[in-house]
């Protein structure tokens, strides 16, 4: 990417005014809670901050289509095939407006995908774990998608206008989602012995994983405090991950399945559960690539690229000749 | 199985629906940018959508797809090759949709069994034959190497469009006359991407409407393999 400029960027309309007074409105506007718009002016941290977040949330997205993509061939009903398809649809499509909201920042979407490729920018670490049994798409549905909601619900109220209005579409289609892939825990548990047992295997994979999606805890998180100063974030990794721990163990108990953390308990005193620590030393290995899967994925995802470069290189030269053509025929 | 003339039809429809969609899913993650993965998403729900209308309209739509050997399956052997290249899979969406369009206009105009589902197909295969003439022509008339591997990919499906034209028992549709208006439209469209209209056979005797009597290419048996093994490594479990 293209650092976005000063002179280049959006702001370039205001140039002239002088920056404290520039900050001083940029830091009053966050202060009443109103929205940063592509247009406005704002720091350069608050810029790049915003643009490795939005991109790395749209990497996300997309390299979260390849677990569940898995399945769409093996899904054992055709109910559950159409499911599966809309889901990893809906997740390309939350991938497009992302990259979208990260351009109106300056960005480039061709280059965010190079910085992904490239490995310069990252991903969910949870989309690094396997998918080897059909529980897994519902138990990705269950917590990845619950997770993601924790996490994206106050993002609709972030700072920058393009973010926010972007979570508002994509909770709305996450809900119906994490709903879809409990519905299919709920129906596996009704079934056989081996689809309990197989519900059960997923959730004891997928349980720990799930927590490290909110980050680390918060006296190691380094960005935090700043993108909650310019309500980009608007709560804690450690606030979130309580809340969706006690979000989900009810849910856990009307779908009779364990939780496997022997530590957790409700505390009556907090009015909240207590639960165990995750492991932090893995969820360092898997965002420095060295997780079950980090290599397939960005194998994956490279491939397409690459295999996918002559067809965009015929898409441009097919629409710079129709352009050509166009600009002879006003002209003649 | 029954074997009305409806369910010999529906089965022959449902199944093309059915196996298409199957192969478009296996694009899932591997599409050349991001708006293919809608795109090809979107048309292989909408052809998933057709085939569990039609299979119902036979039986349970999931012992049908799921517990049915290759012999039993009535698609053509053009909805089952693989996906090749993204040329080849245009070409294949292009030859197909191109078919499906028509014969469910047709449908669609008539009072039969399918004409509700027909006219409500011809909508979204509208979509679905719009977006591979786009892909046909910016491949076609693209560079040097999309135009290459474009007119390679129309090639080696040719010999699988005859098939398409063989009668099937409980519809009524005049296919001779179905076929030529394909003819002609394919011709306008490859001609329009500076493609050449193949030359080789449409109607090998081998493969002449085989796909509808249960016999199959060899990639197909490999397919149903992955779409059939979860469903059938659990009898009587319910998803």
């Amino acid at each position: 990417m293209t650092a976005p400029q000063p002179d280049a960027s959006p702001a370039s309309s205001s140039a002239g005014c002088a920056e404290p007074e520039l900050q001083r409105h940029f830091d009053a506007t966050i202060a009443k809670d109103q929205r940063i718009e592509p247009r406005d002016w704002m720091p350069e941290g608050y810029r790049k901050t915003l643009i490795r977040q939005i991109a790395q949330h749209a990497h996300s997205e997309i390299i979260g289509m390849q677990p569940e993509g898995e399945w769409i061939t093996k899904a054992p009903s055709l109910r559950r095939k159409a499911i599966l398809f809309a889901k990893v649809q809906d997740e390309a499509g939350h991938g497009l407006y992302l990259y979208s909201a990260a351009e109106t920042l300056g960005a480039d979407r061709a280059e965010l995908t190079d910085r992904l490729i490239e490995g310069r920018q990252k991903y969910s670490s949870i989309f690094n774990y396997p998918t080897p049994s059909f529980a897994d798409v519902g138990v990705i549905g269950w917590f990845v998608d619950g997770a993601a909601i924790c996490n994206q619900v106050p993002l609709c109220r972030s700072s920058y206008g393009p973010y926010a209005r972007a979570m508002v579409r994509i909770c709305k289609e996450e809900s119906f989602h994490q709903r879809q892939g409990y519905e299919l825990l709920m129906t596996m548990m009704r079934g056989t012995d081996a689809q309990r047992a197989m519900v059960q295997d997923a959730v004891d994979r997928w349980w720990w994983p799930s927590l490290m999606m909110f980050g680390p805890p918060d006296d190691e998180s380094p960005n935090s405090a700043r993108s909650m100063a310019w309500k980009i974030k608007r709560h804690s990794n450690d606030e979130l991950r309580q809340r969706f721990v006690d979000m989900t163990v009810p849910q856990a108990e009307r779908l009779g399945v364990t939780l496997p953390d022997p530590d957790l308990r409700w505390n009556e005193e907090r009015g909240r559960h207590d639960f165990g620590t995750p492991d932090w030393s893995e969820l360092q290995r898997v965002i420095s690539g060295d997780g079950p899967c980090n290599a397939e994925r960005m194998e994956r995802r490279r491939t397409a690229h690459e295999e996918g470069t002559w067809v965009r290189e015929a898409a441009s030269a097919h629409a710079a000749r129709q352009a050509a053509r166009a600009q002879e025929g006003a002209s003649a | 199985m029954s074997s009305t003339p409806v369910h010999t039809a529906a089965l022959a429809l449902g199944d093309d629906a059915l196996v298409l969609s199957h192969r478009l899913g296996e694009w899932a993650g591997h599409a050349p940018v991001l708006e293919e993965e809608v795109a090809l998403a979107n048309i292989a729900l909408d052809l998933l959508g057709q085939a569990r209308v039609l299979l119902s309209l036979v039986g349970d739509e999931d012992e049908l797809a799921y517990l049915r050997e290759e012999r039993e399956f009535r698609n053509l052997q053009l909805v089952e090759q693989p996906n090749g290249d993204f040329a080849h899979t245009m070409a294949r969406q292009l030859y197909f949709s191109g078919y499906q369009g028509m014969l469910y206009e047709t449908l669609a105009a008539g009072d039969g069994p399918f004409s509700a589902l027909a006219a409500k197909a011809v909508k979204e295969v509208a979509y679905h034959r719009d977006h591979a003439e786009h892909w046909v022509a910016r491949l076609g008339d693209g560079t040097a190497q999309s135009h290459e591997r474009m007119q390679a990919a129309c090639e080696a499906l040719w010999r699988f469009t005859g098939e398409m034209f063989q009668p099937v028992e409980g519809l009524d549709v005049e296919w001779e006359a179905l076929e030529s208006a394909w003819l002609e439209y394919v011709t306008g469209v490859l001609k329009q991407a500076t493609l050449t209209v193949p030359e080789g056979p449409r109607k090998g005797a081998w493969s002449a409407g085989a796909g509808r009597q249960g016999l199959h290419t060899e990639p197909f048996g490999r397919m149903l393999a992955e779409m059939q093994h979860l469903r059938r490594s659990h009898p009587g479990a319910s998803w």
